[in-house]
């Protein structure tokens, strides 16, 4: 544990190149260097993901039977946690709402076809935006879907869905490029993501 | 089925998206922060649940760390969307699933341990409702989770 405890960075994750920019120059060197020696997620990192991928337990010590379940300490799971929260496995770590039953019963999926070399630099402006809970770049799947840039828009109405996106349109130049709105219908399903599956689950 | 808010859950929905406390004790950490008692965090976090207002309080995984993912298309008749819908749904690796205004109108994201688990998934669900099924896996993603500041 100790190797990892302290701020070491996943290259790769936002999170951890903020943290890094704002660290002394020789802890840069040194951190990375550590990065470079081990994988950023580890198999009790694995294991520790795969027990709360239901949600931590609504009592006084959440962590006390999760720990007790993988054979740590209770004191290493909340450091593990730290840890894949610092390099950016975990992108936030909370309270995660439900939007609909919030009141925001709106949500778009904005699909754009962007030229390839622009991808990049109209991902980060949209994904600037407070309204908008994800922005993507996919693959094309030609002939049927010619769309490359997603976006996920929520609001409390359709009507207020449509004005942030005309706000972000103007906002981020995008008037000439092809794009579509799907909006939701019905929702079939919502949950978290599963990371490990019931044994013998299979495809199934 | 939408909760009535109080004061108190107003804060507990949207001040700790984030800045969950990392400690033995969140809740009552959350507790002192918000000059309530535990048991009053504890008790109204469990409604919130229930009433569908929090889906967990847990981790939001960056896409494709840990296991892998996608999302994925179909075009099915409307008339046979619900049922379609409802074989999507029997997955454990689909966690999400909506209806959307398109001809492609069946969007689903799937996750599972590895990109054969997940092939063999897609393969499955097109092979059983009999439509092809569109995947179109993260390239790069642009969104940095800061949670969704809730205006309610």
């Amino acid at each position: 544990m100790s190797a990892k405890s302290h701020g070491s960075t996943n290259e790769h994750s936002e999170a951890g190149i903020r943290a890094k920019s704002a660290m002394p120059e020789l802890n840069v060197i040194k951190h990375s260097a550590a990065t470079l020696q081990r994988p950023p997620v580890d198999e009790a990192d694995r294991r520790l993901l795969a027990a709360i991928q239901h949600g931590l337990p609504l009592t006084p010590r959440p962590y006390a039977g999760i720990a007790a379940g993988l054979g740590i300490s209770e004191a290493e799971v909340v450091a593990r946690l730290a840890y894949l929260k610092e390099a950016g496995v975990i992108r936030r770590f909370g309270v995660v709402v439900r939007h609909h039953e919030l009141g925001y019963s709106a949500n778009a999926m904005v699909v754009w076809d962007v030229p390839d070399e622009q991808v990049t630099g109209l991902g980060h402006c949209l994904a600037g935006f407070d309204f908008i809970t994800l922005c993507y770049r996919r693959p094309r799947h030609l002939p049927q879907w010619r769309y490359n840039l997603y976006c996920m828009i929520h609001g409390k109405s359709r009507e207020e869905v449509l004005a942030h996106l005309e706000w972000m349109v103007n906002h981020c130049g995008l008037q000439s490029l092809p794009h579509e709105v799907l909006f939701s219908r019905r929702r079939f399903k919502q949950r978290g993501a599963l990371y490990a599956m019931p044994a013998g689950a299979g495809t199934r | 089925m939408r909760p009535e808010l109080t004061e108190l859950d107003r804060h507990l929905l949207n001040d700790f998206q984030q800045d969950f406390p990392l400690s033995a004790t969140p809740y009552a950490d959350m507790a002192r922060t918000l000059g309530v008692n535990e048991e009053e965090v504890l008790a109204r976090l469990r409604e919130l649940k229930q009433a569908g207002a929090i889906s967990r309080v847990g981790a939001v995984v960056r896409p494709n760390t840990v296991g892998v993912s996608t999302l994925a298309a179909m075009a099915v008749p409307p008339e046979e969307l619900e049922a379609v819908a409802a074989i999507v749904n029997g997955y454990t690796e689909v966690n999400h699933n909506y209806e959307r205004e398109h001809r492609l109108n069946l969007w689903f994201v799937a996750t599972a341990p590895d990109v054969e688990h997940l092939t063999a998934v897609l393969d499955e669900i097109a092979g059983r409702c009999g439509y092809e099924v569109l995947s179109f896996p993260l390239v790069e993603d642009y969104h940095i989770d800061l949670g969704f500041e809730l205006r309610i």
